[in-house]
Formats: structure tokens, sequence, C-alpha cells
């Protein structure tokens, strides 16, 4: 099925039409006969029935095929000219009705409303104490072109890059921090979505241009590593507390942080400006939207820039000193404390950048969301091998790409545990991570 | 750190001698030997920490084994032990081959180790510490462990064993403490007893002499010249020439990952290859100088070490307190 | 505001299902991380495959109850199996990190609507409860007093899991005083010390993880015994809970883990009748209803941070025996 499958726009197109779906059907049609007036199928034959109506902003469209299914029970039906269609089913059972948007008029498709469903054009139906349920589709002018595998897989890795260079943010302050202090700290994911949330403060809460929003929230964050630091975490290295104590530590810390954001922000999902950005064609049939393109810029700008601050100058050097034997640097000369103050701020404000990308390609801002990719993060710092930044940023590219891609081989909601799976993989053959060294005993 | 101890002489035992056939050359035929090595190699990324040709250790005997620090000396100690894997290579004890095989069957041969940075366990009490020592407890297994009437005897007798060791190691005083407890020289002590508990016959002893109080040095070599009087065989890594003289009966020196000399302290120690190898360029310092175990005179060139060891000693000590 | 009533639901939450299901996961944690030193961040999976287990078998396979809590704890053993043998090699924070990878991929497993026939995916389970409840002594009626008054129904599954959990900690406290509990405790402390002495340390570690596994099962299949199997409440925060009832009490104790979950729970339902109470008279002008739901989640967090720094051994522990390894 994957050779012939429907592209839809990533984020929904809020201008589709809430489209009334009703399904009646008959048992005997087969897929490719065209029912001639399929209206109303086996209604007499049950007394249960499933009803829809199929327009387009009020505009009936007709000839619209569905299939209902469910109990070893299966009937197709198809709208007439007010769009209408329904079909009797038999006692209990659930089903699933499929719309068939070959049948749906060209640039024409049924939007995704939730955002995360790869398949909104399949619906399931309960039917009710009343005998009778109402089926209903999104409809909307989207892009529905039929794509190839070989373009569909394209595009998956596309996306899959700017997912992981996204990722790769988040996962190389993990490591760094993990590399001078041996902490994997939990709490990153709440400095994700810190990054988020104030970006969202100060965009939509004070009404401040975007452009200026979200350089003030990478800067927050910044800030808000370093207090991280200077009350929490240094006070604890000082007091000698052990890694594990300093991992529950940051569960503990992760946990009041995420609830502190619900707190204040509630449950729902909310929007930074610019998140409905259009789709930009790149090549074949492969687009990508404003904000991805300008996620993706900046993501490799700040990752170039990282880089160079790592390998050339000097407190990035130091920081490496550190990552690799920090009692040696230690003796050295080289001021730990110093080094793990700006690994934190570093890390804290990649983070912070790491939300605000993260709240554009999911998209939207949730007091979980740091949670939400938490995992994969960790999956990515621990494929390249804990410790080191440039491993981290080629777990998490491999994270990425694994993510977008896997949801075409398997069912999308799924899709993480492909890369989970990998993860614990990788660690049976290589423990040390793709770029980490064996350690020695003794 | 007053002259007590070790450099004055202690009542001398014979030395186990004629421990090797025909000529002394490194990796010469033992008459007896307990351990066969043959071509040992462990690499680090491009690093050859360990490369032995061929290297038998003799039975019975104390064998000491120095060199240089990154000489491979406790590579080649873990790599025995089944703590490491060679990259190749094959070793034999008592007769068993021993590559490929868990750390805890070697342990099972009667093949028993220490470590370098003592492994007491702290929470465990002093007497816990050693009955988990014995080898083949009932009670270990998970379903016998429910049922005590199964294992309360044979616990009696572990016990009885282990309080008699620790009468011997002057720790039967301090059995009911926390073995973290201890000072650093009682560990090390506990860890030989405990290693004791599984009656071995080869005891492979990771720098028993590091970090230990002067006042427990002369009785730590005792135990060590008594292991041997029982009929166990002793290996050992050490950096004090002191010791090494002392009490080994042959000495097998590495460099750079290769066994460059062996043969009894005396002869080994006026060796060129072995001074060079080494000592280095600290060649005139006795390293006993510069632990502070043995009064003496100290050079410029000593004092820089000491210092230098002093620096490092700190920095460990702060990684410690620090990066746990 | 009904102080009688709150006081009257916190009375309750101390022998409810779940206080009894939390304190079994917690004494699974006690054996894998207070004894062993294992860092298992997964228990929610352990849980959650006790649950879904024990519902599967009886809802699609029509097993009877016991055969079904048989297929969950086999299944939490499988699991251990299939989660030990590739991670307990890796130290301690890689097996934080691949531990709790297993548990998301367990519960992203259950929750899929590709197994939805089985599993009900976002639905979860529920209806298993005839076979359980036939196997009731108790005679029809309500028995107890002030807060601890239940129908024939709520008493047996709160005596059989007490029973359970009774049971349980009789068998931790049994092997841990064993030499099986000495080798376990010398692994917590220094694993390559005890291998030196010729223990087979990885097996030790699996039998660890594979008891307090089946703990955490029997825990799940208790949580679960009296309602649904919801899969909202497999999440990795279900873990952490788990790990604060645990370290309340003392991770390294027998008696900790339920003393801790107790509180725990008990905390939890104080504060999530109390605080709705004091905002709606007025006492907390700041904050909503909803707000105030929210505050004893933040709270179990700030107590977890307090606890390991300023009381890692817990209430019942040993001050001198911390619990954590290095």
């Amino acid at each position: 099925m994957n050779t012939a499958d429907y592209r839809r726009t990533r984020r929904k197109n809020r201008r589709g039409v809430l489209v009334a779906l009703i399904v009646a059907l008959s048992a005997a049609f087969s897929l490719m006969a065209m029912p001639a007036m399929a209206d109303e199928v086996n209604v007499d034959e049950y007394d249960n029935s499933i009803i829809g109506n199929v327009k387009l902003e009020s505009v009936a469209l007709e000839g619209v095929l569905l299939t209902i299914s469910g109990g070893g029970y299966e009937v197709e039906v198809a709208t007439d000219a007010d769009g209408r269609w329904k079909v009797g089913v038999p006692d209990g059972d659930e089903f699933t009705v499929t719309l068939d948007e070959n049948t749906l008029p060209e640039g024409i498709a049924v939007i995704d409303e939730v955002g995360d469903d790869d398949t909104p054009n399949v619906k399931e139906a309960m039917i009710g104490p009343s005998g009778s349920t109402v089926m209903n589709f999104f409809i909307g002018r989207g892009e529905r072109n039929v794509t190839s595998f070989f373009d569909q897989f394209v595009e998956r890795i596309v996306n899959g890059v700017n997912f992981g260079l996204m990722l790769g943010l988040a996962a190389i302050g993990i490591s760094l921090v993990y590399g001078t202090t041996g902490l994997s700290n939990f709490a990153h994911a709440e400095m994700v979505t810190f990054g988020a949330v104030m970006a969202l403060i100060v965009s939509v809460d004070l009404g401040w241009p975007v452009w200026i929003a979200i350089p003030l929230a990478v800067l927050l964050s910044a800030g808000f590593g370093w207090s991280l630091d200077a009350a929490l975490w240094k006070p604890l290295r000082k007091k000698g507390v052990g890694i594990v104590q300093l991992m529950i530590v940051s569960i503990g810390l992760s946990l009041a942080l995420r609830y502190t954001f619900q707190y204040f922000r509630g449950g729902g999902t909310e929007q930074l400006p610019g998140s409905d950005s259009p789709d930009i064609p790149l090549f074949g049939s492969v687009s990508l939207s404003q904000t991805n393109m300008i996620s993706m810029v900046i993501s490799i700008v700040v990752i170039v820039i990282f880089a160079w601050w790592l390998v050339k100058t000097k407190i990035g050097k130091a920081t490496r000193a550190v990552s690799d034997n920090p009692s040696l640097a230690a003796a050295s000369g080289i001021d730990v404390d110093q080094v793990v103050r700006v690994v934190w701020i570093l890390a804290a404000a990649m983070a912070g950048l790491a939300g605000v990308l993260w709240a554009y390609f999911r998209p939207g801002i949730r007091w979980d969301m740091g949670a939400q990719i938490l995992l994969l993060v960790f999956a990515a710092v621990t494929l390249g091998g804990l410790g080191t930044a440039f491993g981290a940023l080629v777990g998490s590219i491999i994270v990425g790409v694994l993510v977008e891609t896997s949801s075409l081989f398997i069912p999308s909601d799924l899709k993480y545990v492909g890369a989970l799976g990998v993860l614990i993989i990788v660690l049976l053959f290589r423990p040390q991570g793709i770029l980490g060294r064996k350690e020695r005993i003794g | 750190m007053s002259s007590n101890d070790a450099s004055a002489a202690p009542v001398q035992r014979a030395k186990t001698t004629g421990l090797h056939k025909g000529d002394i050359v490194p990796g010469v035929a033992k008459v007896d030997p307990i351990i066969i090595a043959d071509g040992i190699r462990r690499t680090f990324g491009g690093l050859t920490a360990v490369n032995v040709d061929h290297v038998e250790i003799p039975r019975n005997a104390i064998t000491a084994l120095i060199g240089p620090n990154g000489a491979g000396k406790t590579t080649l100690f873990n790599l025995l032990t089944g703590f490491d894997k060679p990259d190749e290579g094959k070793w034999t004890f008592d007769g068993h081959s021993l590559a490929g095989m868990g750390a805890h069957k070697v342990a099972g041969l009667g093949q028993v180790r220490t470590f370098q940075l003592t492994k007491a366990l702290g929470l465990l009490t002093v007497l816990e510490n050693m009955k988990l020592g014995a080898k083949d407890q009932i009670g270990e297994n998970i379903f016998r462990a429910m049922i005590p009437s199964l294992w309360r005897k044979q616990e009696a007798e572990i016990e009885e064993r282990a309080i008699v060791l620790l009468k011997k190691f002057k720790l039967d005083t301090k059995s009911s403490d926390f073995a973290a407890s201890l000072s650093g020289g009682q560990r090390k002590l506990l860890e030989m007893a405990r290693a004791l508990m599984s009656q071995p016959t080869l005891v492979m002893l990771d720098e028993p002499m590091a970090g230990v109080n002067p006042a427990l040095t002369q009785s730590l070599l005792d135990h060590i010249l008594d292991l041997k009087e029982e009929g166990m065989t002793v290996l050992f890594v050490e950096h004090d020439m002191h010791m090494v003289r002392h009490i080994a009966d042959w000495v097998i020196v590495m460099a750079e990952g290769q066994v460059v000399a062996e043969g009894p302290p005396d002869e080994v120690m006026k060796n060129q290859a072995v001074i060079d190898a080494y000592l280095g360029s600290h060649q005139d310092v006795d390293l006993g100088i510069v632990t502070g175990r043995i009064e003496g005179e100290l050079n410029t060139e000593a004092i820089e070490l000491a210092a230098e060891v002093k620096h490092l000693d700190e920095n460990i000590a702060n990684r410690k307190e620090t990066g746990k | 505001m009904d102080i009688l009533q709150i006081l009257s639901n916190t009375g309750s939450s101390l022998i409810a299902p779940a206080t009894i299901g939390y304190a079994l996961a917690a004494l699974g944690l006690a054996m894998h991380f207070g004894f062993t030193g294992l860092l298992n961040m997964g228990m929610a999976a352990f849980m959650a495959i006790g649950a879904y287990g024990y519902a599967i078998s009886i809802l699609t396979f029509g097993f009877p109850w016991w055969g079904g809590m048989l297929v969950g704890v086999g299944g939490s053993l499988v699991f251990a199996l299939i989660l030990g043998i590739p991670t307990l090699r890796l130290r301690g924070d890689y097996l934080a990190i691949v531990t709790i990878a297993a548990a998301e991929v367990v519960r992203l497993l259950f929750l899929t609507t590709t197994f939805d026939k089985y599993t009900g995916s976002a639905d979860g389970l529920s209806g298993y409860h005839e076979s359980f409840r036939a196997f009731n002594p108790i005679p029809d009626g309500t028995y107890g007093f002030g807060p601890w008054e239940y129908n024939a129904n709520g008493w047996w599954v709160r005596i059989f899991g007490i029973t359970i959990l009774a049971l349980a900690a009789f068998i931790l406290w049994a092997v841990m005083r064993s030499p099986w509990g000495r080798v376990i405790k010398g692994i917590r402390e220094d694993e390559d010390a005890v291998r030196a002495l010729g223990k087979n340390v990885f097996s030790y570690k699996l039998q660890s993880l594979m008891l307090g596994g089946v703990f955490g099962a029997m825990g799940g299949i208790i949580y679960a015994l009296p309602a649904s199997v919801n899969p909202g409440v497999y999440v990795t925060s279900l873990t952490f809970f788990v790990y604060t009832a645990l370290l309340l009490g003392g991770a390294a104790t027998i008696f900790g883990p339920i003393i801790g979950s107790v509180i725990f729970w008990g905390v939890q339902t104080l504060l999530s009748n109390l605080l709705p109470a004091m905002v709606n008279v007025g006492l907390l002008p700041f904050m909503t209803t909803t707000q105030s739901q929210t505050v004893r989640f933040i709270l179990v967090g700030v107590a977890l941070m307090l606890l390991v720094i300023y009381r890692p051994q817990g209430i019942l522990g040993n001050k001198k025996e911390l619990t954590f390894v290095k």
C-alpha cells in the first residue's frame, strides 16, 4: 500500500470545513463498481445505522465512496447529490468507516484534526443506544498528490534530518553536562519546555515580535541554566552527592518544573506565531514549510558555531578536556567549576532553542512537550556515546530520520518504538555507543 | 612516618629458587608453571596495552610483576583473571584453558585476585565481607535461601573459618563494623583475608602495599609469605622495590606492554634493560623513598617526583570526594 | 469545607488497592535498587505487563482470575529476561536510560491501535471482574467502620492485596537475610569484588530483576483489580512516583517501601481533597481548583529532591547504610 499512498499537508489546514459524512451501505457492491444510487444501503435489513454527509465548505460532494466494515460485515456506499449516505449495520460491534480519497475532487482531502493521525480518512464508529451514529470527517483543501514511495521516503528523510537537528540541539547539551559532571539530567526535558514557554510568553502574552521573542527566550534559558547550576547543582557537587543521587534529584526537578508549567499554562496546547506557515516545494514532490526551513537553517548554524567553539576556543578545549578526564584537567590548571558553569549555560540555551523549534515542529506548546522527546534525546545521546558532543549529534540525526521514516513501515503510533528499539539493540552490540570509547577496567 | 618498618630488615625467610629451566630470558620456561600464557595482545583504540608472547608463572612461589606506569601490568592482571578480554591469545591455569572465561568462573577454579583500589564492600560488615568469600554456599541459591534450615549449618562453619582468619589478620575486633569504617590498610588486609576464604590455589594481588600505613606493611608482607608456606602461589603487582626484593622469588618486568626481563629479584635489579625501562629518567630514585615508606635522602629529581606523586594523589582524593 | 469527608477519603486511601499496588512495586524497586543497586527506571512496564497480562488473558482467552495472574507474573519474568540479558552488563546510568526506554516501548505497544482487539488501545480494558469476584468468600453486604467501609468486593480486593503484599515482604525479608542476600548487597557495593570471589554476578542481578519484577507485576495487577486497566497509568511518571514512595520509606529496608507508599497516597489524597476545598472557601485566592490539583505533583517533585539530598536513607533506613550506589 506504500506505493500509491497519499501525502497530506502535515499541518492541518484549519480552513478545512467540517463536513458530516453519512454512511449507509449496501453489502453487494464491489470496490470497482460505482454504486448507481447507493446513498442508502441495507437500511431495511438492519435496525442500526451509520449516517453521514460529505460536504466541502457547504457544497455537497457526490459520488464519494465509503467502506464500512466490522465484525465480518463489510459494505460500500456512495454519497448522493446532497452528499448524504446511510448504511444499515448489524447489532453490536464497532465499525471502521473508510473514505476513499480517490473519489474526492482534485485538491481536496480529508484533514487531520488532531495532528498526529496519518490516516484521517479512516475512523472508528460505535453504535450508540439510539441505534444510529453520525460519522464526521474534516474535508478541506489539502495537497493530496499521489506520491511515489521513493518521494515519500525522501521527504521523510528531509523531515527526519530536521527533527534530528532539533533533537541534536537538546542532545548536545545533555551530553556536555554528562561529560563534565557525570549527571544524566532528566530535567533537561523541562529546559526544552522552558525555552518554548518563554517564547510563548514574550511573543503571545506580551505581544512582542517573534524575532525578538525567540532570541530573548534563548537568553532567558541560558539564565535559567546558570541559575540552576548556581542554586542547585553546584552546591550538590560541593556536597559530594553521588551521581545516582544527582540523577534522582534531576528526576524530582523534572517533575516539579513540568507541573509548574502546567500550573501556569494549563493542560492545553498553545501556538507560537507563524506556526501555520505555507509549504514551499523544494524538488520533486518534496516540500517543507517556511518555519521548518528556517528551523533547519538555525539548527545548522548554531551547531556549526558550537562545533567551532568546542574545537577552537580555549574554553571549548577546556570543556573537552574536562569531559575527557576531570581530575587530569583540574591538575593541569583548568578551572573545572567555570567550565561546568559555561556548560550549563550553553546546554540550557541550546535546549531552550530546541524547545522553540520543537514547538514549531510538533506544532504547539504544552507543559509536557519536553518530556515527550526526552527519551528520544537520551536515545540519541546513548547511541552516539554518552559524553561525546559530536556523537550526540550523529545519534540525534539517526534517531530523527529513524522516527520519521519508520512510520512508512510500521503504524505511526509506534514510530518511537522503532527508535527506542534500535537504541536497545545498539547497546547490545556496542555499549559504548557509536562514537564512544570503550572504557578500560582498572 | 618514622623509621619503623620495612627498611629495618625483618626476619628473612628462605627464597624459593630453581624455578626456571635453561637460560633466563624473557618468557623462560618454568619447572612447574601454574599459569602459561601465549600471544596475549590487548589494544585500546590504537594503543597496545599488552603484547606478551609467552610467560609462565611458577607454582608455589611468590612472583612479582613490576614495570613503570602504563606498562600494562594491571591490564595483564585483568586479562588473566577474566576481567578483560584480550584481542587474541590463550592461557591456561592449572591445565585449564581460561581464554574467554568469565571472571567468576576463573575465580571458581581457585585463582582469586585483589584490586589496586581496594574493594572492601563498605556497607557490609567485616564479617559479612568474609563470609561472602566462601565458595559453594548452599544459601546462595535463591530458592534454598528461603529455607534457612538448609544453610544454617554451613553458615556456622563458614563463620568459624572467617573468625579464625580475622584473628590472624587482627581484624577480629572489627568484625561487626561496616567495612567502610576501616582504614585503608585494614581494608587491604580484609580484602586479602576475604580472598583467602575461597581457599584459592593462586592469589593475585594488585599493588597490595599501595596506600598502606607503614605500621601495617610488615604484617602484610608476613601474610604474603605465609601464603606461600601454606602451599599457595602468589602473583603480585608492586611499585615498591624494597618489598619486591624482600619477598619475591621471581620477578617479571613489563614495559610498554611486553615482558622485557625476568629472573630472581637480585639479578633482575641489575639488568640494564630493567633500569632503562622501569626507572626511566628517575633511575637514581628509590620509589620506596618517594612514596614516603622509606626514610632516605632525596635528591632534587626525587623531590620533584615526590611532589608530582603527591599532587596526583591529592587530585585522585579530590576526585573521589567530588566526582562520585 | 467538609473536613470529615476529607479525612475520611484520606483514611480510606491508606488501604486502597492503588496504595497496595504501589507498595508492591516499591518492594520490587527495593529489591532492584535498594538492595542490588540496579537503577531500574522501567518499573511501570512491569506493572503494565502484570495488569495487561491479567486482563487480556481473562477477556481474550477466558482464563480464570488466578490463571490471569499467573500470565501477568509469567509475562513479567519473560520481560525481565528480555530486558536483563542485554542491559545488566551496562553501567548504572546506561541501565536507567535503557530500562526507561524499554518501559516506554512496552507502554506504546499497549497503547497502539494496531493491537486494539486485545489491548483496547487508548480505552484500556475493563470488565474482567467476574471470575475474581466469584471467588469472593465474603458474603454480600457492607462491612467496616468510619472511612473503611466497603462492600464485599471492596474488602475482597483489599484483603487479597494485603495478603499478597505480606507474602512479598516476607519473601524479600527471607532472601535478604540469607547468603543470597549477602551476595546481592555485595553486588550493590562493588560488583567486581563479588565477581572476583567467584560469584556469577550477572545471574544474581537477573534473579534480582526477576524477583522484583514479579512484585511489580503483582502490584500492577492489584492496582487494576478493582476497576480497569488504563494505559494512561503506566507512564514514566509512575516509576518516578514509586521511587518517591520507596525513598520516602527507605530504599534498603523491607517495611520502608510499604510505609512510604502509604504516606505517599495518604498525602496525595489529603492534598487532592484539601486544596480544592481550600480554594473553594477562598483560602487560596491565588489559585484555581485545577491549579490546586497540579500543586500536589509539583510537591512530589520537590519532595523527591529534598529526600534524596537530605535524607537519602528514608524514614526507616539506617543513617550509616546509605543506599546509593557509587
